[in-house]
């Protein structure tokens, strides 16, 4: 059964009296565990995309399920608690709480789910050691390289055991280096937990990670290829 | 949920030292204001009810009707007997009888000539027979120079009429007005001491004397203008019970010269003023609240643009926009709460350094007709520890309401962008 199923999804954004069309023509199905990017130049609508399957907006025609639930028929709470109970975001400038700890960062979205502080301090050390910074749990993000921010910020997607985690541009404000030891990190929790993911990119680096690459064009799919053998 | 915001709150300053700041202000002046008020109160209450008001008074009805120009003409007769009266039927309460006169002090050279005149209102009271009078005025501590009447024919005179009139000790004076039944009257009297009470409208031109002396000078034999009455300590709603079952019993409406009883608060433009002084602090709460508000609905939109991020990130977690804004509401609960105690401390303290020490006002109320000390305290009440509350926390929550009704505007589907930005 397919995780996220787009059919004839068209969005428009008003301009003016005119509007502009962002996507058109989109038919995807993702399965679970996918490790999937979406590529393709600025304004081809990867942000969008994301956007919509991530319940932050609505298409204008067509339809758009995620984990069986009809984005458009959400109301304002319920795609609250699907984003909360379902869904993870990792953002290209990581957006971690500056004023709390790497521990109270990965808590936060623990808290929002009214875990018991046992259970919420179990699942935080248990995605901090995925992500390799057990040592770091006292630091606050002013403190942290870009790649440990980045890293947190994995943790803090992951740390309820989402379904699905959006990642927008991930990599963008990374050297190489901390860019293959993120992708490294996505993959594992990809291959161990079964998380499905889904990324923005134009990075290289990103796409060499992909199971499955989707090009978009000027709103369009204009590709979409199972990569490095899927 | 508390928590994780109250450290939020105490990490980030310019999240809470800010309005910490601005409310703690404001409670500072709430509860300094509250105090001061109430020892202005209290005090406007004092000195009435010490020279003027009594903490009720007993009067005929007819000199009710022109109690401005103190008819002693229309005073009460029978004054023994009814303070016997009154001290049984009211055994808590203290009574004592008073005539006010008005006349024209004269001070003679050696061969009986005019030397200098002047006016004076007169106060009559007990001297003699208790201490009560002279306790109530405080006149020891008055007396600035001389003693106090140690036998009939002797009088105070203020030190502003004394220095104004060239009276010195041992002078003997005359007093010039006229008797209750209309006709002149005349009586010397040695000048034994001269007062000062710190009150203007008393300092500018009374004389004491005993109130034997002025029934004898007035021809007001058993007679008295007034009859005071004091309890223990003030408390307003006993003056009013006591006055409503008196006048039940003694006030007739076909008879001019029955007796009334008048609470304090009935008096002399009392409730006027009290009921000003109370209509002005809630003023100012209302004013401070008001003004508070919108420094904090601007604060609180400044903390939202500059927390734009945060609530970004916390909407995409799933945090919905209700929990968010009830989250903000309940920071700057949190924050009104902490201004307050802040500013409720210093508030209390700077009040107590008020409270002890007060503040003079004398030259302020030269030419003033109230009675009012010339120095002016500040009184800490069981309400001001709480008065701060109201404002403060009030103040807080309203910025934060208005301020984070901005989330609700917000378009969900921009945060990806913005939150690249």
């Amino acid at each position: 059964m397919a995780h996220i199923k787009i059919n004839g999804m068209l969005k428009n954004y008003p301009i003016g009296r005119g509007k502009f069309t962002a996507l058109k023509g989109i038919d995807l199905e993702f399965a679970k565990g996918e490790f999937t990017g979406i590529v393709g130049p600025s304004g081809s609508g990867k942000t969008t995309l994301l956007n919509i399957i991530g319940s932050l907006d609505v298409q204008s025609e067509g339809s758009v399920e995620v984990m069986g639930k009809d984005i458009k028929s959400l109301s304002a709470k319920q795609s609250s608690r699907l984003r909360s109970e379902h869904i993870g975001f990792i953002f290209q400038t990581y957006n971690l709480l500056p004023v709390y700890t790497v521990y109270e960062n990965v808590e936060f979205p623990l808290i929002l789910l009214k875990m018991s502080a046992a259970e919420r301090k179990k699942a935080v050390l248990d995605a901090l050691d995925w992500v390799g910074l057990t040592d770091k749990i006292k630091s606050r993000p002013s403190q942290l390289s870009g790649g440990e921010c980045q890293r947190v910020a994995i943790a803090r997607a992951i740390v309820k055991k989402p379904d699905l985690v959006l990642a927008d541009e991930p990599t963008a404000n990374l050297d190489a280096e901390n860019s293959h030891h993120i992708l490294k990190t996505m993959k594992k929790i990809n291959e161990d937990l079964g998380t499905t993911f889904i990324f923005s990119t134009h990075d290289a680096k990103v796409i060499s990670y992909l199971k499955r690459k989707i090009t978009l064009l000027d709103g369009k799919v204009d590709k979409d290829e199972i990569v490095n053998g899927g | 949920m508390l928590k994780f915001l109250a450290k939020g709150l105490m990490r980030d300053r310019s999240r809470s030292l800010f309005p910490i700041m601005i409310i703690a202000t404001g409670v500072i002046f709430t509860v300094l204001m509250y105090s001061w008020m109430m020892g202005f109160t209290t005090m406007f209450i004092r000195e009435n009810a010490r020279f003027e008001t009594g903490h009720v008074k007993i009067v005929t009805r007819a000199y009710n009707e022109l109690i401005d120009q103190k008819p002693y003409d229309l005073g009460l007769m029978n004054v023994k007997e009814k303070i016997e009266m009154l001290s049984s039927e009211y055994p808590q309460m203290h009574w004592q009888p008073r005539i006010y006169f008005g006349g024209l002090l004269d001070l003679p050279d050696e061969n009986g000539e005019t030397l200098s005149q002047g006016e004076v209102i007169g106060f009559g009271v007990d001297l003699f027979s208790n201490s009560f009078e002279q306790e109530l005025l405080n006149l020891e501590e008055a007396l600035t120079n001389g003693t106090l009447p140690q036998e009939r024919g002797e009088i105070l005179i203020s030190e502003e009429v004394a220095k104004k009139l060239g009276i010195s000790i041992n002078d003997v004076v005359t007093i010039i007005g006229s008797t209750m039944y209309g006709s002149m009257a005349m009586n010397n009297f040695k000048v034994c001491g001269m007062v000062r009470f710190g009150v203007q409208a008393m300092d500018r031109g009374a004389v004491i004397v005993d109130i034997s002396d002025v029934r004898l000078f007035l021809d007001m034999e058993d007679s008295a203008s007034e009859i005071l009455g004091f309890l223990p300590q003030y408390k307003e709603s006993p003056t009013f019970e006591i006055a409503e079952v008196f006048n039940a019993k003694y006030n007739d409406e076909n008879d001019e010269f029955s007796d009334i009883m008048l609470p304090l608060r009935k008096q002399a433009n009392m409730e006027m003023m009290i009921n000003t002084m109370d209509e002005r602090l809630g003023m100012f709460i209302f004013v401070f609240i008001f003004i508070m508000s919108l420094v904090l609905w601007n604060s609180g939109l400044m903390n939202g643009i500059r927390r734009y991020g945060e609530i970004g990130v916390r909407l995409a977690i799933g945090e919905s926009k209700g929990h968010i804004y009830r989250s903000l509401i309940l920071e700057s609960f949190l924050i009104g709460i902490a201004a307050t105690i802040i500013g409720t401390a210093i508030g209390l303290g700077f009040s107590f350094l008020l409270q002890y020490n007060g503040l003079d006002i004398g030259s302020m109320m030269k030419d003033a007709n109230m009675i009012m000390g010339a120095t002016m305290q500040a009184q800490v009440t069981p309400v001001s520890y709480y008065i701060g509350f109201i404002p403060g926390v009030i103040a807080s929550v309203i910025g934060a309401v208005f301020s984070g009704i901005g989330i609700y505007k917000r378009n969900t589907a921009q945060l990806f962008k913005e939150l690249e930005t």
